[in-house]
Parts: structure tokens; C-alpha cells; sequence
């Protein structure tokens, strides 16, 4: 068992690690193939060299973190097949379906159209480069549409029928799984934070120009984009984000508590703006869930069911299967007990049915596919010996959660004040505290997008797919000593990347700020 | 038609030819992305990252059980 345990930690820790590099690379890619397909535009309708020159500067940083990102996204399906091989025979078609797809489909639009948006100056028609620039951007979204389309039906797993015979579930409804709630509000969710990424690392490349006060009107001008970009992208972030909470409250409850550090719940929950977790604090005991926290009265019941007098269960609420009306009447759901104990009668349909299988008793299979599809539905949580095993890790749901939000309510602050200054007050973007403050938040924009992803994927836990596989049943029967071996190896390689992009890229900022570049010769 | 599509494959070849050539920093990142894509298929697919269930068992009937002891044994 402890053997079992290091396998599902390690692989864990490798998927994370490799998840969030790639994460490093994609968001950037997303955003800066709208920026540079906007900044084509303007060229294009004004035919101005300035904007040539400007759009052949981002778009080469663009090809950059291309080049350093593309095919890292590889090496988790590697995983899924060595490290995870229950999970991935277990998912079946609806997780490779997409991703056959976005193989397919998307990543070779994305790949082909980059070509001529590189190679193509001059060589093709501008109407048809500006066409390629834009259906690159959209290539790459659709990389991201069917990524997050898999990602969702984990997290909400619809659309599917388990054939116990096959082991595996089965695709019964492709549009229910592609417009699923949570895979519409993941996929606007995740795409558009991209967008703030990529405007925040154009509004902050400029500010560093502006700092060593080189080709400034370059600068200014990629400011202006960057900054619609990114507040275009952090509103509809946050329009999609209140998609999502009202989706996680829904189908995922237990994460929404996690998130929040609620423990019990009532009608017109507050919301927590800041906070610190007591770390005493379990589901066992009566302590108070925070040693600290500045709440907004109603803003959890109002944020998660749009209305202010709703009720948001807690964690303790969710394990005794204990709702209340917006009145204040008690409902009862499924407790976490009751779960279990029909996750336990599922798997002993399923070991009926396997053994009715091999001597091909009909009558015995078909009486054991009915208990097993009537029981299905809490498959997952016959692994559990204890409802607590079904309460995700607070700690860091809550912190990675807040952060999040904490960070995207400053990104939102920075571009108001970017496009204010740049558009109202241009003589401060000349101030040095400006220019080191839009640096700065090059870095934030990283923390924030990278701790949506740890909110959504640790707060979900200890699921794989949510209710019916917990992680550590996903698992491969491989030695843990194989995992960390392969764990250090990515730790170097995607270092090494990472060292790559960023030493290239700061390369080519330097060498190219020192060009004037808005008075190239085109 | 074939004349048609053999001056179609040749422009296509020269438009790649020609920008490969004319190249710049584009021959970093080629570079990158080729040993990038060597070590992950040459060294990463074939020697660490097995697909265990293909490895393992020869038909997927007996993947399927493989995978229905595995789930039931781990409770």
C-alpha cells in the first residue's frame, strides 16, 4: 500500500509539473495570436509600415514561446498511457476522441497557417497573410477547445454510458459532452485568461522599452493593444469565472467549499475576500474554519447561485447530505455514507458481472449490469473507507483560489489604468515607477493563471473523474522509483526549456530595442 | 491536371525551401523543436513511457479485465 501511495503521489506531482509547464508556454501562445492578429489588421487597413514593423516584432516573440511550448503537451499523454492506464482504458473514446481531434484538426491548422504567417511576407497576397495570421489564432483555440473539453467531462462526467463488459465508458452524446456547462465556461474561462496573459506581457515588454527608453512609439502604440486585449479579456475572465462558480456549485460542490474553506454552510452565505485558514480546522472538530477573514455578506450565495438568500452547503453539509431551501427547509440529498455504501454495491455488480461474464451466464449478467447501472453513478466513491477520504485539500484550494482572485481583480485595476494613462495621460508612462510597475506584473499574470489551474485541478480531488474514479484508483501498476526517475528528467528538460525561451527571448527583445524598428525599411 | 498539381507541389516546396532559408532566429527554435521532439519520441516514448495495458496484454478483452481486477482489488 505504501508502494501503491508513492506510485499515485509521484505520478501526481509529474503530472503537475508537466501540466503546468506546458501551462507556462500555452496561455501566452493563445494571447499573443490575437494580439498580433489585431496589430496585422490595423496594417492592414491602413497600410501603415509602422504597424508592419510592429506586428513582425510581436509576432517573431510569438514564434518564439511557439517554437519552446509546442509538442510539451505531449509528454501528458505519454503519462496517461504509462502512468495512468486504468484511467485512460477507463475514459475510452470520450478522452481520445478529442484529442484525436485536436491532433488532427487543430494543431496542424495551427502548424500550417504559421508557416505562411512567417514565411509569407511578400510572397502571398496581404488579405491571404492576414488570414493565416488569424486562423492560427483560431487554431490554437481550438487546440484549447478540445484539451478543455476532456479536462470537463472529468470534472462532469455526461454524455457517456459505462459497457461493463468493455470496461469502459462510451460515447452516447458527443454534444452533450462538448457543450457540456463546464466545458463551454472552462474553455471561454481559460482562452480569455490567455488573452490578459498575452496583454499583460505586451504592455510590460513596452514598459521595459520605455524604461531603457528605446523605440517608444512602438511601445506606445503595442501598449494601446495590449491594453484593450488584456481588459477585453480579464472582464469576459471574469464574466466566464462567474460561469464557472455557478457550474462548480452545481456539479462539484464539495470544490466550491474547498475553494472557500466553508465547512458548514447556510442561506445568504458570505464570501470570503481575504482570509487566513486555521490550520486546526477538520471536519471533525468545531473550530473555527479561519484565524482571520474580511467576508462580503451574501457574496458566496449571490456569486454561486445568483441570489443573495441562497443556500451554499459546507463541507460538513455536503458529507451529511444536508441542503436547506432559500425558506430555510431542510433538504435531503445523498450523504457521503450513502455514497459509499452504493459505490460498494457498483463494484460488486461489476465483479458479478465479470464473473457471470467468463462462464456466460445471460440472465446473471444482465441482473448484475442492472444493480451496477443503478449504483454507477457513485462508482468512485466505493473506494472509500471514510467520508473524509472525499474532502479535497483545503489549504491549498482556498490559498490558490484567492490568489486567483485577488490577482485578477489587480489585473483588472492595471489595465483600466494602462488605457487611461496611455490614452489620457502619456506623459506618466514616461514615470519610471509606471514602466516598473507594468514590468512587474508580468510575473503576476503567470501566479494568477497558473492558480486558476491549481484551483480547479486540486480542488477536485481526490477525484480523476468526479465521482466515479478517485486518482489513486487511476493508477498503473508501475514502480514509484520508475516515476521519480522520469519526474527529475522532465524537471531538467522542461527547465532547460523554460531557460531557453527566456533567454531567447530576452535576446532578441534587447537585440531588436536597440533597432528603430517603426522606421524599418519594409 | 497533373502538370496543374506538380507546379502546385513545386511552389508549395519552394515557399518552405525559401523560408527555412531565410531564416534567422527561426533556426534556433528548428533546432530546439527537432531535439525537443527527438528526446520525447526517441528516448522518452520508446525507453520510459511504455503504454502499460498494450505492453501487457495482447487483446482488449484482456486489457478490460486487467483493468476490472485491478479497480475491484484496490478497495
Amino acid at each position: 500500500m505504501d508502494d501503491l501511495m508513492n506510485v499515485v503521489d509521484w505520478s501526481r506531482w509529474q503530472f503537475a509539473l508537466t501540466a503546468m509547464y506546458h501551462w507556462l508556454f500555452v496561455p501566452l501562445t493563445l494571447g499573443l495570436s490575437i494580439i498580433v492578429g489585431v496589430m496585422e489588421t490595423i496594417y492592414y487597413r491602413n497600410r501603415d509600415a509602422k504597424w508592419l514593423a510592429i506586428t513582425k516584432f510581436w509576432m517573431l516573440l510569438f514564434g518564439i514561446n511557439f517554437a519552446c511550448g509546442v509538442a510539451t503537451g505531449i509528454i501528458l499523454e505519454f503519462e496517461f498511457g504509462t502512468n495512468w492506464s486504468n484511467y485512460s482504458w477507463f475514459v475510452g473514446d470520450i478522452f481520445g476522441a478529442p484529442l484525436a481531434i485536436e491532433g488532427l484538426l487543430a494543431f496542424f491548422m495551427e502548424s500550417t497557417f504559421i508557416a505562411v504567417m512567417f514565411f509569407g511576407w511578400n510572397k502571398v497576397s496581404p488579405r491571404f497573410h492576414l488570414s493565416a495570421t488569424w486562423l492560427t489564432a483560431l487554431g490554437a483555440a481550438l487546440s484549447a477547445l478540445w484539451i478543455l473539453v476532456a479536462n470537463a467531462w472529468m470534472q462532469y462526467p455526461v454524455g457517456t454510458e459505462f459497457d461493463p463488459s468493455q470496461m469502459r465508458n462510451v460515447m452516447s452524446d458527443f454534444w452533450a459532452v462538448v457543450a457540456s456547462p463546464m466545458a463551454v465556461n472552462k474553455f471561454f474561462h481559460t482562452v480569455l485568461s490567455g488573452w490578459v496573459l498575452g496583454g499583460v506581457f505586451v504592455v510590460g515588454v513596452s514598459c521595459w522599452f520605455l524604461l531603457k527608453r528605446r523605440n517608444i512609439e512602438l511601445a506606445q502604440k503595442s501598449i494601446k493593444i495590449g491594453g484593450w486585449v488584456g481588459l477585453v479579456g480579464i472582464v469576459m475572465t471574469m464574466w466566464t469565472g462567474d460561469g464557472s462558480a455557478v457550474a462548480v456549485s452545481k456539479y462539484q460542490p464539495m470544490k466550491l467549499a474547498a475553494m472557500e474553506g466553508l465547512y458548514e454552510g447556510k442561506c445568504g452565505q458570505e464570501i470570503v475576500a481575504f482570509g487566513i485558514l486555521n490550520p486546526d480546522k477538520t471536519v471533525d472538530n468545531e473550530e473555527n474554519p479561519y484565524l482571520f477573514d474580511i467576508s462580503l455578506p451574501y457574496g458566496l450565495s449571490v456569486l454561486a447561485k445568483h441570489d443573495a438568500n441562497a443556500f451554499v452547503p459546507g463541507i460538513n453539509d455536503l458529507i451529511d447530505g444536508v441542503e436547506l431551501t432559500a425558506e430555510g427547509d431542510t433538504v435531503a440529498t445523498d450523504s457521503y455514507a450513502t455514497r459509499i455504501a452504493m459505490g460498494r454495491k457498483a463494484h460488486e455488480a461489476l465483479r458479478a458481472y465479470g464473473e457471470a461474464e467468463k462462464i456466460g451466464d445471460e440472465a446473471a449478467m444482465t441482473q448484475a449490469s442492472a444493480a451496477l447501472a443503478e449504483n454507477f453513478k457513485y462508482f468512485g466513491y466505493g473506494y472509500f473507507n471514510d467520508v473524509n477520504e472525499a474532502v479535497p485539500p483545503v489549504a491549498l484550494t482556498f490559498y490558490a483560489f484567492h490568489l486567483m482572485v485577488i490577482a485578477g481583480g489587480y489585473l483588472l485595476l492595471f489595465f483600466v489604468v494602462v488605457l487611461f494613462l496611455v490614452y489620457k495621460k502619456k506623459q506618466w508612462l514616461g514615470s519610471r515607477i509606471v514602466q516598473w510597475m507594468g514590468l512587474l506584473t508580468i510575473p503576476v499574470v503567470w501566479i494568477c493563471s497558473q492558480s486558476g489551474w491549481i484551483t480547479a485541478e486540486v480542488g477536485r480531488q481526490p477525484w480523476i473523474i468526479q465521482d466515479l474514479m478517485p486518482t489513486r484508483a487511476a493508477i498503473s501498476d508501475i514502480s514509484a522509483s520508475s516515476v521519480q526517475i522520469t519526474f527529475w528528467m522532465f524537471v531538467v528538460l522542461f527547465t532547460g526549456l523554460l531557460v531557453a525561451e527566456v533567454c531567447i527571448m530576452l535576446k532578441v527583445i534587447g537585440r531588436r530595442s536597440k533597432e528603430e524598428l517603426v522606421n524599418e525599411k519594409q | 491536371m497533373k502538370h496543374k498539381a506538380i507546379t502546385m507541389i513545386t511552389r508549395v516546396y519552394r515557399f518552405y525551401a525559401d523560408g527555412f532559408r531565410s531564416m534567422t532566429v527561426g533556426r534556433y527554435l528548428w533546432a530546439m523543436i527537432l531535439i525537443k521532439v527527438a528526446i520525447m519520441f526517441l528516448v522518452l516514448k520508446l525507453f520510459f513511457f511504455p503504454n502499460v495495458l498494450s505492453r501487457d496484454y495482447d487483446t482488449d478483452e484482456q486489457r478490460a479485465e486487467a483493468v476490472r481486477n485491478t479497480l475491484l482489488d484496490q478497495r
